[in-house]
């Protein structure tokens, strides 16, 4: 395959929407403001949703707009306006030693995930899903029928969850 | 449709698409504004803005015909918005000094994206290549996604302003926003339900069947159907609360909180707001037209139905009508649309500014579970129909049929309930002060 091949519209698409998740994602660590920090996790959140949507993974990406970018980081940032959390000046630092075992540990991490993910991913040429994978129907199925243990389990899980955050933040019930 | 429309590039096609949508919307907004202050002011006994574009004709000019001369022609002011516009565009633009600039800059642009983006996936006429702007698989889902991000631009103008009013209108509004998701959520589960798919182009599409699979002369819209009633009104609650209007205008509470999460905006960027707000109204609108009254349908009537089983003349009168539904559905669409923001401004003029806690009680306590025991009913519902209509045990699927009607009613018995509560006289809490603490006197002795 040449590098002509290579350079589709799809590409294009792809570049510009993985490169604008790509920097938000930076923007989260490198903005000392939180609420700058969580709009770039929001910004990287939803530009991946659209990544799914070029490989006609409809669900996922909405599911994706839908939990993360429209219910967490909500909440989120419902709670750094409360407690109306601004740049903070501490958390700046400098020449610590610490950031450089910080770098080579993130950067092993890196090189372990990558070995592992890069290669399977290198062979991979379809640029889109087949048409029934992802689809509701099929998610639904798989949900109800091979996956119904698990499902049921972490339903009740969050319903725990709810249960015990109500137990704990109520002083009388 | 054309042949050379869907000869183009795909991208083009999209992109007419869009603009099909969103130009019709973006002129359509004045024109609602126009229409809101009319329509409030004749509720409210009023007169309202009927000034300008009244034109006074010259008395002497010869340019002027003479029937005209002297006369005034008034257009019902309707050119107010324009007005409006202009002065707002040459008003000065105030941006708080310790404001945080970017966050502020951007915050009316992502209160305006979600109201037309939401757009995308409705259907305004029974015509696949021009609309919905994307026939997709996961169409309501959409719908609930994005207008989940409403919340990002009122909270970001309540936090940038870095005004207390504003910080306090953009909590209350993502905790408002937050609270009606749910529950609307839960009530367009119970049409997806009843639809089997998410798609929206298939929810009308399934209203065009025969009412209650018993009548096929009329078309089985939602809004007829027990659950999809109940369904329907949760729906509308939530829809009212998600695009900040009255009774649920709490983010902008003006005896509270001033103007709330866009106290300190001025000029364009409030209009910007303002335009967001109603282009959500009118959208939200054309999802309820779309999932519970029929979409683009003129009425709930099986013209097609009528064409064949009656008797020539009735046929061919039918066959004219089928013809005019079909040609003219926009037309149908955005009129049930004009309908429905005007049961908003209706409500607007009628009802009273919630309470806080009657907001939260109303959203938690009453509509999210009258929404979850709705969609319980729509399965059972299912359940009930399979049975029957497969001969299975014909008794005990109409013992089960009238069982269901008498569920159905009970929950529309305490839909009704739950108005009546929200538009009861409150419950005042009294306490009784004395001035002197009756403590003292018995500490003296």
């Amino acid at each position: 395959m040449n590098t002509a091949d290579l350079l589709t519209p799809n590409l294009g698409v792809f570049a510009l929407l993985g490169g604008i998740a790509g920097l938000a994602a930076v923007g989260v660590v490198a903005f000392n403001n939180a609420v700058r920090s969580a709009l770039c996790l929001v910004i990287s959140f939803f530009t991946l949703a659209f990544l799914y949507f070029t490989l006609t993974f409809e669900m996922i990406g909405i599911l994706q707009i839908v939990v993360y970018t429209g219910a967490i980081m909500v909440l989120f940032l419902f709670v750094i306006m409360l407690l109306n959390l601004g740049a903070l000046k501490s958390l700046i630092e400098e020449r610590d030693p610490k950031l450089l075992l910080g770098g080579l540990l993130g950067l092993a991490l890196a090189v372990l995930l990558g070995s592992q993910v890069l290669l399977p991913v290198a062979n991979v040429l379809e640029t889109r899903a087949p048409a029934d994978i992802g689809s509701p129907q099929s998610v639904g199925y798989s949900l109800f029928t091979t996956y119904l243990y698990p499902f049921e389990i972490a339903s009740v899980l969050l319903l725990l969850g709810i249960v015990g955050s109500i137990l704990l933040a109520k002083r009388r019930i | 449709m054309a042949q050379w429309f869907l000869d183009l590039h795909p991208a083009w096609q999209a992109l007419i698409r869009v603009l099909l949508f969103v130009l019709p919307v973006l002129l359509l907004v004045p024109g609602l504004i126009w229409w809101e202050r009319r329509l409030l002011s004749w509720m409210q006994d009023r007169i309202g803005p009927n000034r300008v574009a009244t034109i006074t004709w010259s008395k002497t000019s010869k340019l002027v015909p003479g029937f005209l001369r002297g006369k005034k022609t008034k257009f019902f002011g309707l050119l107010q918005p324009i007005a409006d516009g202009v002065k707002l565009f040459f008003k000065e633009d105030v941006t708080p000094s310790a404001s945080d600039k970017l966050l502020y800059f951007i915050a009316p642009g992502v209160a305006l994206f979600p109201a037309f983006a939401l757009g995308g996936t409705l259907p305004f006429a029974p015509w696949p290549s021009i609309t919905p702007i994307a026939d997709v698989n996961i169409g309501i889902l959409y719908v609930l996604a994005i207008s989940s991000l409403g919340v990002y631009g009122v909270v970001l103008a309540g936090y940038s302003g870095n005004n207390k009013y504003s910080l306090m209108g953009g909590l209350r509004a993502s905790a408002q926003l937050i609270s009606y998701e749910l529950a609307m959520g839960m009530s367009l589960a119970c049409i997806v339900l009843a639809t089997g798919s998410l798609r929206m182009t298939d929810m009308v599409r399934v209203q065009e069947q025969a009412l209650w699979g018993a009548f096929p002369v009329l078309q089985n819209w939602f809004v007829f159907t027990p659950y999809g009633f109940v369904a329907m009104v949760v729906f509308a609650i939530c829809m009212v609360a998600e695009t900040n209007r009255a009774p649920f205008d709490l983010p902008e509470a003006e005896n509270e909180l001033i103007a709330g999460y866009h106290t300190e905006y001025s000029s364009m960027k409030f209009a910007v707001f303002f335009m967001g707000e109603y282009a959500a109204m009118f959208v939200f609108s054309g999802v309820l037209t779309a999932v519970f009254f029929g979409g683009y349908n003129m009425l709930p009537v099986n013209w097609g139905y009528i064409e064949q089983n009656a008797s020539p003349f009735f046929a061919g009168v039918a066959n004219f009508l089928g013809k005019l539904n079909y040609y003219l559905a926009p037309m149908w669409f955005v009129g049930k649309i004009a309908f429905f923001i005007s049961v908003y401004i209706w409500i607007r003029a009628t009802l009273p500014r919630l309470r806080y806690d009657q907001l939260m009680s109303l959203g938690w306590k009453s509509l999210l579970p009258l929404a979850t025991f709705n969609f319980i009913m729509v399965a059972s519902w299912i359940l009930v129909t399979r049975l029957v209509s497969e001969q299975r045990s014909p008794l005990a699927g109409t013992i089960a049929g009238v069982g269901l009607w008498v569920v159905a009613a009970a929950l529309v018995f305490s839909l009704w309930r739950i108005v009546k509560k929200a538009s009861a006289e409150p419950e005042l809490e009294t306490r009784t002060i004395s001035m002197v603490d009756p403590k003292i006197g018995e500490a003296t002795v």
